[in-house]
């Protein structure tokens, strides 16, 4: 996976790119199956990889592609963004010296309970289903995404 | 040494897949054999593509090459591998090289969990027909890259049609797929269940083939699903993206040789997987027709009740069992009422005798699965082998009666009819399913409701 999230920083090749985002979203599923959650997994690979990443390379197509390779790559903000990626970087490792003392309460517990009915039962339990407004907030959220992006899209009659 | 024995004999006695059974030498053996049976089977369905659209057609067909053709399917393969491997200048050559590997991955990984019988696949994953939908949705990508790699009109053009039909022609399988594994969900704890084996055991449980429950929703789901199915893998009538006379061959154009046959390889592989989907899902797997009705009990020495206790000893499975044996005796006999029918001249001798000794293998093989010990294992595989069979033809049969669709008519059919419908079918079989609950929590409560406000009204 990081080997694929470097590739797609550093291609000139805009396919290339995409392609090794496709890499680091299926090394992505792999990491979700081994937390026990094949369902998360493979519905990962449905919509991400096999429907979002589609429509990344439709555009990535559309566009003509050989004059933005032979462009100049220029990043003016290089001071910042090395100050930005060091204070990431040096709150990932804080968290990781000392992440088991942060989060106690919160240990996760790797049963083999079927992750498929444990969704559903989060989702849609009738005593243990807290997620469903979330899920109904995130599914609106993406309609009117939609909705936008059809309005911007659609030609004057 | 006598621990890999052991290890490999503890299996022959589990009633689990070898991937649920956690045995690596089994799981592997199987992988070998399903991948030669698939490669095996897109080698038969070249020879009867081509004869059976010629018989449609009121022509012959391939009949030089073997006694009827039957060996036009390798020499096709001789041509393709001695042919020259042409890259397009100013192509990509790494992606060039990648798509069709990722295409061929796509398609045959998706065999992994394909129920051949209830412990006869390569594994049992809990989310069988999301990995199938998945794994399937990939090729798309290889297709995508194919087109682009190709540094040409047509191919980009193809490519693009293509994804673009089967991203849309997913969103209707995937609806129909849901109103299946609805209907598994019908057992006395409510749980259904994603896994292949388990979707075809809740068949086998409700005694009723997914087809023909809550008739017509089961009708309706398998006919969007056995459309999207058609247009999922770029077969007639939804071909557009490889047309000829529009495209020149679409995304694979420039591929020739080994590599456009690793298209053709998956592309039937990903017909017979999708078709493996349909035949679980709806046509009740590896079960025999009227699985549930067994007959009076039979006693014949030696050869029936079969060794294994727990499979049923009725007269109807009895007779069910001749059927895999004298489909092949049928096929044999096809074999020598063709061998007599062949011209009386010498140089039709070698043709005459390939033909004869063609029936005579066909012939024993369906002795052999008379065998008690062979016809108690194969029964299940041979079922559910011949309902991915009739899928195949019709397959064919579509490719030799529609026209092709234009694009535009493709996106409309996808989009505006089998989305809607699908949804409507997901919604019938809902309530169907609960109906009790949905009338007296729902239904009732509403009436009394407006009741009690008209009397408000009026009094």
């Amino acid at each position: 996976m990081i080997i694929g999230g470097i590739l797609v920083i550093t291609r000139r090749n805009t396919v290339h790119s995409a392609l090794a985002l496709i890499t680091a979203l299926l090394a992505q599923a792999g990491i979700y199956l081994m937390l026990y959650a094949p369902f998360v997994a493979g519905v990962q690979i449905i919509l991400y990889a096999g429907g979002i990443m589609v429509l990344f390379l439709f555009v990535i197509m559309l566009i003509s592609i050989e004059r933005t390779i032979k462009e100049r790559q220029f990043n003016h903000q290089w001071l910042i963004g090395i100050v930005a990626a060091a204070a990431l970087g040096g709150l990932f490792i804080a968290v990781y010296v000392k992440g088991k003392t942060l989060f106690p309460e919160r240990r996760p517990s790797y049963v083999e309970i079927n992750n498929t009915q444990g969704v559903a039962d989060l989702l849609y339990g009738q005593h243990t289903g807290t997620y469903m407004f979330s899920f109904e907030i995130a599914s609106l959220l993406l309609l009117v995404a939609i909705i936008g992006a059809v309005v911007m899209a659609k030609k004057r009659i | 040494m006598h621990d890999f024995i052991q290890y490999v004999v503890s299996y022959l006695s589990s009633d689990r897949s070898p991937g649920a059974a956690g045995n690596i030498f089994w799981a592997t053996v199987y992988i070998l054999v399903v991948f030669a049976g698939v490669s095996l089977a897109v080698i038969c369905m070249n020879w009867l593509e081509r004869k059976i659209l010629a018989h449609m057609q009121v022509r012959l067909g391939p009949m030089r090459v073997g006694p009827h053709g039957l060996l036009q399917p390798i020499a096709d393969a001789v041509k393709l591998l001695l042919k020259e491997d042409i890259i397009p200048a100013d192509a990509d050559v790494v992606v060039f090289w990648f798509a069709p590997f990722i295409v061929v991955l796509a398609a045959f990984t998706v065999f992994v969990v394909v129920p051949f019988g209830p412990a006869h696949a390569i594994t049992d994953m809990n989310i069988g027909i999301l990995f199938m939908l998945g794994v399937s949705s990939l090729s798309v990508l290889g297709i995508v890259t194919a087109g682009w790699a190709s540094n040409s009109h047509y191919p980009l053009i193809g490519a693009l049609r293509s994804s673009a039909q089967m991203v849309s022609y997913e969103v209707a399988m995937g609806l129909a797929v849901v109103s299946a594994i609805l209907m598994t969900s019908l057992n006395d704890q409510g749980i259904g269940t994603l896994s292949m084996i388990g979707i075809v055991k809740m068949q086998e449980a409700q005694h009723v083939w997914f087809l023909f429950k809550f008739f017509p929703l089961g009708v309706i789901a398998f006919v969007i699903f056995a459309i999207a199915m058609v247009a999922e893998t770029n077969r007639a009538p939804f071909d557009l993206p490889e047309a000829e006379s529009e495209l020149t061959a679409g995304f694979h154009t420039e591929y020739s040789g080994f590599r456009w046959s690793l298209f053709f390889l998956a592309e039937y592989a990903a017909m017979i997987a999708v078709s493996s989907i349909a035949v679980t899902l709806w046509l009740g797997g590896w079960l025999r027709p009227f699985a549930n009705v067994h007959g009076p009990d039979v006693f014949i020495p030696y050869f029936w009740p079969p060794s294994d206790a727990s499979l049923p000893r009725g007269a109807l499975d009895l007779a069910f069992s001749f059927v895999p044996g004298l489909a092949f005796l049928f096929l044999g006999g096809v074999c020598f009422y063709n061998v007599r029918r062949m011209p009386k001249h010498p140089f039709f001798k070698i043709q005459t005798t390939g033909l004869a000794a063609f029936g005579a293998l066909l012939g024993l093989v369906g002795l052999i699965l008379f065998v008690p010990a062979v016809r108690d294992r194969v029964g299940d595989i041979f079922w559910f082998t011949a309902k991915v069979a009739g899928f195949m033809y019709l397959y064919i049969w579509y490719r030799g009666t529609f026209p092709r669709y234009r694009f535009d008519q493709l996106m409309k059919v996808g989009w505006k009819v089998l989305l809607p419908v699908s949804l409507g079918v997901v919604l019938c079989t809902c309530t169907w399913a609960m109906r009790s609950e949905v009338w007296h929590e729902m239904i009732v409560p509403l009436w009394q409701t407006l009741g009690d406000e008209l009397h408000r009204l009026v009094s």
